[in-house]
């Protein structure tokens, strides 16, 4: 036993050391950080960092540009997850039913987007959405619908990430859910068909309430990954136009490593970790409360 | 049968048409790359090259240093993906087969700090970086990409499959626990090595934002990093941004296409986590 013990923390020890070091040490400095004015003469003489309380956080709520930033990301994970979700369950029924030898190479089609380069593909997009010469808006011209300025527009530049979003990552959730399409015995939608249950039915009454469990794993994975956007509006509008995609991350990027705010930026950091961590929660409550889980 | 088959007919449709948007932006992209220059920034967008040719892909190679930036992405994703291996293979087998004092409040521990975005750490690591002289290094960029709690899990949940009695014969035998390692479990756990190996090399390759953070010389960028400041130097210039999107991109494509059936197993892995 001794020597499995010694194994064992031989073993473990380099990852323990490396994610004690580079992972929790940083979480539990980043908190410290935010309750200080860290910033560009700290960063050249730690003989200037003061400690400001919860300063940096009563300025950031006074903040307009934050609460703007605040407010897109929520637009962004509102509309975004459930449009994702929906695409990634349609196309998971979509490959479940029927057609067996087909269904392999559709599902490597839908997946393909989900291992691109998210930089390389905000490239993509952002050619496409070209208001004057990109595909989209020749593909509208078609159906008689005048050109948008997709990403010129601050009414159109969400909705615009949006779509490159749910385009980029439907696939990885359908996988998931077809997963579980999957394990639904088939005895359970022949009940119901014989009850007289129609197609509509079937999907509301038996697919719905079977995959619940694996529904609520993949918002909470999902809106993880949502509240996240970064990529998109540095690639595709610098958080333009009108600040209408500065998302959470964006505006802490640029007020720690353009501003150097290190400290207000670690404040912004920890509003969004806990905005995360009580959403999470809330959706396991309800989850609990519907008896999903 | 007739209303099944017209159900069949229907479904097949819908998923061309998905299929369709799916690839339709891989597949203009590539096109667009064969262009010649200028012949993209036209309406109606052409769908095909009336020419195809390289010279986007030559103007990339000669004009911004393309080359560097992809050997930059290679290094960087090939040693993250052995170190991760390394740390991972070791400490996800430990946590399922080796007893050790405080094994399972460790573990426990680690789940529970999966809820943490990986950006909370940024700032203080970065400073912490800072004084260990490792911004503008790759070592800097690799930090975070060396052990990670998913990857430990994904081996460890993998690893517990392994049964006791083969390790305890081996241990009778006078086996060494290094031997052990290398010639008992290593084998056993190739499958889960190749997902976890897939996995970080897509990451690292894929990964923006905190290379776009530690690294400042212009010779050490990754190719996201080096095509996101590509892209607002050259707006206009759609054949050779869409030439780099295809050399971002095809590479770890075709490494997902070829190990596909891996990449699925580290999805569905992931899946139970919650």
């Amino acid at each position: 036993m001794r020597r499995a013990s010694r194994a064992g923390w031989a073993f473990a020890g380099p990852a323990l050391f490396m994610l004690g070091l580079f992972f929790f040490v940083p979480v539990a400095l980043a908190f410290a950080l935010s309750l200080t004015d860290f910033d560009l003469y700290a960063l050249a003489d730690l003989g200037n960092l003061r400690f400001v309380g919860f300063g940096n956080y009563a300025e950031l709520f006074g903040t307009p540009l934050f609460w703007k930033a605040l407010g897109n990301t929520l637009y962004f994970v509102i509309v975004g997850v459930p449009l994702s979700i929906g695409l990634s369950l349609g196309a998971a029924v979509l490959l479940n039913g029927g057609i067996r030898r087909l269904s392999g190479l559709f599902r490597t089609a839908l997946f393909a987007p989900v291992v691109t380069t998210l930089v390389a593909v905000a490239v993509i997009w952002r050619y496409l959405l070209h208001t004057r010469y990109g595909m989209v808006n020749y593909a509208l011209a078609q159906l008689g619908i005048e050109p948008v300025d997709w990403l010129g527009d601050p009414n159109w530049s969400m909705p615009a990430i949006i779509l490159l979003a749910v385009w980029k990552n439907f696939g990885y959730n359908m996988v998931i859910l077809l997963a579980g399409l999957q394990t639904i015995p088939a005895d359970l939608y022949e009940a119901a068909t014989i009850d007289g249950a129609s197609r509509w039915q079937r999907f509301r009454h038996v697919t719905i309430p079977s995959l619940a469990p694996m529904l609520l794993l993949v918002s909470i994975l999902t809106m993880a990954g949502y509240f996240q956007l970064f990529a998109e509006p540095y690639v595709m509008t610098q958080g333009g136009p009108v600040e209408s995609t500065v998302s959470v991350l964006y505006f802490m990027y640029e007020q720690g490593f353009k501003w150097w705010n290190l400290g207000v930026a670690s404040a912004v950091a920890f509003i969004l970790f806990v905005i995360m961590f009580v959403i999470t929660m809330i959706q396991l409550r309800i989850a609990r409360v519907r008896g999903a889980i | 049968m007739r209303r099944s088959r017209r159900a069949a007919f229907i479904q097949i449709a819908l998923l061309c048409l998905l299929a369709g948007f799916a690839l339709f932006p891989l597949l203009w992209m590539v096109s667009v790359s064969l262009m010649q220059p200028g012949e993209a920034s036209r309406f109606p967008p052409p769908l095909l090259p009336a020419e195809p040719g390289l010279s986007a892909y030559r103007a990339l190679f000669e004009t911004t240093g393309i080359g560097r930036y992809f050997l930059n992405s290679l290094f960087v994703a090939t040693l993250g993906t052995l170190l991760s291996l390394l740390f991972n293979a070791t400490a996800g087998y430990a946590f399922a087969k080796l007893r050790f004092k405080g094994r399972d409040r460790i573990f426990q521990l680690l789940l529970a700090a999966l809820v943490i975005p990986a950006q909370v750490t940024m700032l203080p690591l970065f400073l912490m970086l800072k004084e260990l002289g490792l911004i503008n290094t790759f070592a800097g960029v690799l930090v975070p990409v060396t052990a990670s709690i998913f990857g430990i899990f994904l081996v460890r949940q993998y690893a517990m499959s392994i049964p006791d009695e083969l390790l305890e014969a081996a241990r009778v035998d006078g086996a060494g626990e290094g031997r052990i390692f290398l010639q008992i479990v290593v084998p056993a756990l190739t499958p889960i090595l190749i997902t976890l190996a897939l996995f970080t090399f897509l990451g690292a390759w894929n990964d923006f934002m905190w290379p776009l953070i530690v690294l400042v010389d212009q010779d050490l960028y990754t190719l996201p990093v080096a095509l996101a400041a590509l892209s607002r130097e050259h707006v206009q210039d759609n054949e050779l941004m869409m030439a780099g999107s295809v050399l971002t991109i095809l590479p770890v494509l075709l490494l997902f296409l070829v190990l596909q059936r891996y990449y699925m197993q580290g999805v569905m892995a992931g899946s139970v986590k919650g």
